[in-house]
């Protein structure tokens, strides 16, 4: 049986459409992750899912119970850290996990060891109010509440936005050492290279999925040719590439620019079409498309 | 000769014992695009208030725009641009709306705000939506449209705090377009990301951990220096060294 199966799925906002026609089945104990922009409609699906919002039409299934009907029954099940801090900044660290526990009908011991690598740097810390808290901590403190009722599947809606390239390292550790717990785990996120640490995704723009499956295969869906150049005058050249195929072939990445070429385009050609713009190129070399080179590439077509 | 936008010497800000920035020095030079680059908590927002006139220093010098970070913190906030991912636009007013508040809390006059809005929203191309209520206008070009009200006064310098945060790709990769626009009119440009392919494009790159700047160079020296292919494995091991020491 799957976690969750979402069928045909709609919900609008007055005449925004958050949620456009999504169907999607999400795996027991997968890492799935949902990938796109600001507005994309990630926290409207997730909120769908948790049942906290009514599909205008479509279903939402999980672990086979209706988001309709049976709210009662999946919501028991549930663990939800939403994108905004939502615990209790005047109750102290250990009164909101207390909190949660209680609320869920259990203790703070029963599945301590759920929590145990997670909570453990915020023990010196516990009777602090969770206000008071850094973001990292605070972070830390959400993800412990959200699991101490030992839920089976966990919604994290953007968990790493704003929180800088170490501790999104440390964050997606602290994930996948939950994986295996028997937990299905959904994690949305605007940053494209966290697409990599999980099993599979869900592209998301403007309320509709793109393109679902795991990060290997959406690689493999890319069209088309993949030349990393660099050049001291990237700027001109992006210019000169774009102007001469009449479209935007190519991107920046870093140093370096993505050119987007035909499949048949061998690298004879490349080097060809490079020469007539007189402009030095350090290196060439074809590279795999990385799930950046594919939003682009989907969300532009 | 190239002028300095920013000049800091030993700048030092403390909150009681906690030392949030501890003797910082540094000059951003005119035209340039400079990243400010640290973990979250390293101390960049306690720095880029003080770089605003928003919080005055404990100890050392600062100038921005040739303004002293002391006597002349209104004269700072006149000369300088300002937009986050956080605060940009406000969402119950119209585009237009917006620029006029804007434009008339930096001062100019009437017939200036109606000639340069003019002319940014033509560049833009949104010309037909400037009634649109910014709530009702896609995220990505809302902070489009932040950045050229932030600049509509022509400051000498613009601050972005993660100006790009959650932006799609494409966007993300227009808003830099921006940027480099800007460079053009002779606009300097103070930036924070996350993403760091966007700290490449920075001419010149500072590292702050635990309130100090531990590196300042350019993207590709501090590659070399650190024998690194890329930007993020670079923050990850400057950032790691201020874990271990604290």
């Amino acid at each position: 049986m799957n976690a969750i199966s979402i069928h045909n799925l709609h919900k609008s906002f007055a005449s925004n459409r958050a949620v456009d026609q999504v169907s999607l089945n999400i795996d027991r104990g997968e890492l799935f992750g949902l990938i796109g922009p600001d507005g994309a409609g990630k926290t409207s699906l997730m909120r769908l899912i948790a049942s906290l919002l009514l599909p205008d039409s479509g279903s939402v299934h999980v672990f086979g119970f209706d988001t309709r009907r049976d709210y009662r029954s999946i919501r028991k099940q549930l663990g939800y850290m939403p994108g905004r801090f939502s615990l209790y900044p005047d109750l102290t660290v250990e009164e909101n996990l207390h909190f949660w526990a209680t609320v869920f009908g259990t203790t703070i011991d029963r599945h301590y060891h759920l929590i145990e690598q997670i909570y453990k740097p915020l023990e010196p810390f516990k009777k602090r109010k969770a206000g008071q808290l850094s973001g990292g901590m605070k972070q830390k403190l959400a993800l412990s509440c959200a699991l101490i009722h030992s839920p089976s599947l966990l919604l994290l809606d953007e968990p790493t936005t704003g929180v800088d390239a170490v501790s999104r390292m440390e964050f997606w550790d602290m994930l996948q050492g939950l994986k295996g717990k028997d937990m299905t785990l959904l994690v949305s996120t605007p940053y494209m290279d966290e697409a990599d640490l999980c099993d599979r995704i869900a592209l998301m723009q403007q309320g509709k999925i793109l393109s679902a499956g795991n990060p290997h295969h959406l690689r493999t869906q890319f069209i088309g040719r993949l030349w990393e150049v660099k050049t001291p005058q990237i700027h001109p050249l992006k210019q000169r590439l774009n102007a001469h195929f009449g479209r935007e072939v190519a991107h920046l990445f870093g140093q370096c620019l993505h050119w987007t070429s035909q499949a048949d385009m061998s690298i004879d050609k490349v080097e060809q079409v490079l020469e007539q713009f007189h402009i030095p190129i350090d290196s060439l070399r074809e590279i795999e498309p990385g799930i950046e080179d594919c939003f682009i590439q989907i969300a532009r077509s | 000769m190239e002028k300095d936008i920013i000049r800091v010497r030993n700048l030092t800000k403390k909150f009681g014992d906690f030392v949030a920035n501890d003797q910082l020095t540094f000059e951003v030079k005119k035209g340039e695009i400079f990243g400010f680059l640290g973990a979250n908590g390293a101390g960049k927002t306690t720095a880029i208030r003080m770089l605003c006139g928003l919080s005055k220093p404990t100890s050392g010098e600062m100038e921005v725009a040739g303004f002293d970070a002391y006597t002349q913190t209104e004269s700072i906030k006149k000369n300088i641009g300002y937009m986050s991912q956080k605060f940009s636009l406000y969402d119950d007013l119209t585009i237009w709306e917006n620029i006029r508040f804007f434009g008339g809390i930096y001062g100019l006059s009437r017939s200036a705000i109606r000639d340069r809005s003019k002319e940014m929203l033509t560049r833009l191309g949104i010309v037909n939506l400037s009634n649109r209520l910014i709530r009702d206008i896609p995220p990505g070009w809302k902070q489009k449209i932040a950045f050229s009200v932030a600049i509509l006064h022509k400051p000498q310098i613009v601050f972005l705090d993660e100006p790009t945060g959650g932006v799609d790709p494409v966007t993300r990769r227009q808003f830099w377009d921006l940027i480099y626009e800007a460079i053009d009119q002779g606009i300097t440009v103070f930036v924070t990301t996350h993403y760091m392919d966007e700290a490449e494009y920075c001419h010149r790159l500072s590292m702050m951990v635990n309130g100090r700047i531990v590196a300042l160079d350019s993207p590709e020296a501090l590659k070399q220096r650190f024998g690194s292919i890329s930007m993020n494995d670079v923050f990850v091991q400057l950032a790691r060294t201020g874990e271990k020491s604290s």
